[in-house]
């Protein structure tokens, strides 16, 4: 190996290590974010919420939201009326009925 | 992990100077943390640049920095500091040769500023806080929609950057602008979802203080944290720092995207509070931070040895400055002033200490920080349906023997 490389070598050691930035001049910089490990919880309608929601956000979006008696189907409903006129998910209103079954049974 | 052809590959890359590739790290969830709320188990997440951190969503990314980090000192590490998107269309290749600012609107003279321009202005520094508005959120009762945070989405930095005033009057604003809007790279999925667009009056845009920052703690900004070029808006919460920043259009009118007029809105009165369960009847968007104050050294829970020992924390607020800190031991009946830290700026977090006696048997800390205007934080919490402005008196709980 080169110098240069070693020294590379190095600095890609001490991003995995996470140790930290490295001042890269003018270099183009490539960011891979990790993969996702959080999924939908399997149930009925599993796969048109994966389909429909999955486009544009993790299922943390979901799993992290508050429960109890608040939240359930009103909660849910209000939510996937959201995603439809404030975010433009193009959904389908047999869809969205299943979706908003779907999230008040598990979450 | 990589293999080790990978990581020659990677390293040719890099000697190569073709690219500095920030990823492939297995990022995973080694451990999670509870936050003190119901629902509140999250993943601690690995990110490329940025220490273990607890992963409140995966995509967009969002991540918040483990509270114990506020005890190292008044400012946030780079690798710490929380990171907030909207839309999951994040910028991951960005080239700094060809980055450029747009400068556009209501404006004599239109700009594009590349990077480098864009350094070779005259540099100002500040230290500043940034704090997500639904900073705290998972702690409201009753609880609301949205991201469930604890206490951790804000930081303090020493931002580096030049004065948006300075550019504004390079383009030269005409007569008749209203307000500076702001967008950056990263952007939705699909195009009918509204882009993350924001906007500040045209008087806060050019108080000298707005500032384009490329520099954050000595170093370039995370590419998380908005490289190479992010709105650093002293005093006010993170939602109006836009990341990414490479465009800027100056209106004569208020900006009405979702964004200003439907989100990021608080109640219409001198408490931007409501009766919990409530809808305001009329509405304003977000701005200066109320004060806050921490124990850091400290966690909720925490066993101690009983005698003597030194609180500390940290204290902030929109920009009067700290003016005191009080620290209480029985539950809030009495209070003690905190000794104040190294000034740092208004707009910084300013630490405090104080050394306190604790007999046996369990404790209720409280910390209460005023600010210069006589703003002091409230014994119960305010509510609000967006979950936003959080700033009651934090407690303790601790137990000596």
């Amino acid at each position: 190996m080169t110098r240069s490389t070693l020294l590379a070598v190095s600095t890609i050691a001490a991003l995995i290590a996470g140790s930290g930035f490295i001042a890269a001049g003018a270099a183009p910089i490539s960011y891979t974010l990790p993969d996702e490990t959080a999924a939908f919880k399997p149930g009925a309608n599993v796969e048109v919420v994966k389909n429909n929601c999955t486009a544009c956000h993790s299922s943390d979006y979901v799993q992290t939201q508050p429960r109890g008696p608040k939240f359930t189907k009103d909660f849910w409903q209000a939510e996937v009326t959201k995603m439809i006129k404030v975010y433009g998910a193009p959904i389908d209103d047999a869809d969205a009925g299943k979706i908003v079954d779907y999230l008040t049974a598990n979450y | 992990m990589l293999d080790r052809r990978e990581l020659i590959k990677r390293a040719g890359m890099a000697a190569l100077g073709a690219a500095t590739s920030l990823g492939s790290v297995s990022a995973f969830a080694r451990d999670t943390v509870t936050l003190p709320f119901d629902n509140g188990e999250r993943p601690l997440v690995k990110y490329p640049q940025k220490r273990p951190m607890i992963g409140l969503t995966s995509r967009p990314p969002q991540l918040e920095t483990p509270f114990a980090v506020f005890n190292d000192g008044a400012i946030t590490p780079n690798n710490a500091f929380f990171v907030r998107y909207h839309l999951a269309d994040v910028p991951l290749n960005i080239d700094p040769d060809t980055f450029t600012l747009e400068i556009k609107g209501k404006v004599d003279r239109p700009l594009k500023l590349s990077l480098k321009e864009i350094k070779k202005l005259s540099a100002v520094e500040i230290v500043a806080v940034n704090q997500c508005s639904g900073n705290s959120r998972g702690l409201f009762n009753p609880r609301v929609a949205g991201g469930q945070l604890g206490n951790g989405a804000m930081g303090n930095a020493r931002w580096r950057g030049v004065p948006l005033k300075a550019v504004l009057e390079m383009a030269g604003v005409q007569t008749g602008a209203k307000q500076v809007t702001f967008n950056g790279m990263d952007g939705p999925v699909s195009d009918k979802t509204p882009d993350f667009v924001k906007a500040l009056d045209l008087d806060h845009a050019r108080d000298g203080e707005v500032m384009l920052a490329y520099g954050m703690n000595g170093d370039d900004l995370p590419v998380l944290n908005g490289f190479p070029l992010r709105l650093v808006v002293p005093g006010y919460y993170g939602t109006y720092w836009v990341k990414h920043l490479n465009e800027i259009t100056v209106i004569d009118s208020v900006l009405d995207n979702f964004w200003m007029k439907t989100a990021y809105r608080i109640p219409d009165n001198s408490c931007n509070c409501l009766e919990p369960g409530t809808a305001p009847k009329s509405t304003i968007p977000i701005n200066r931070f109320t004060v806050r104050s921490f124990i850091t050294s400290v966690a909720d829970g925490a066993k101690l040895k009983r005698g003597g020992t030194t609180l500390k924390g940290i204290a902030f607020d929109g920009g009067k400055g700290i003016k005191e800190v009080a620290v209480s031991t029985d539950g809030g009946k009495t209070w003690m002033p905190a000794k104040l830290g190294k000034d740092l700026g208004k707009y910084s977090f300013r630490e405090w200490k104080l050394p306190v006696k604790l007999e046996a048997g369990a404790h209720e800390l409280k910390v209460r920080a005023t600010n210069n205007a006589g703003d002091v934080q409230p014994m119960d919490p305010l509510w609000n349906p967006a979950g936003y402005l959080r700033n009651v008196v934090e407690t303790v709980r601790v137990t000596a023997a």
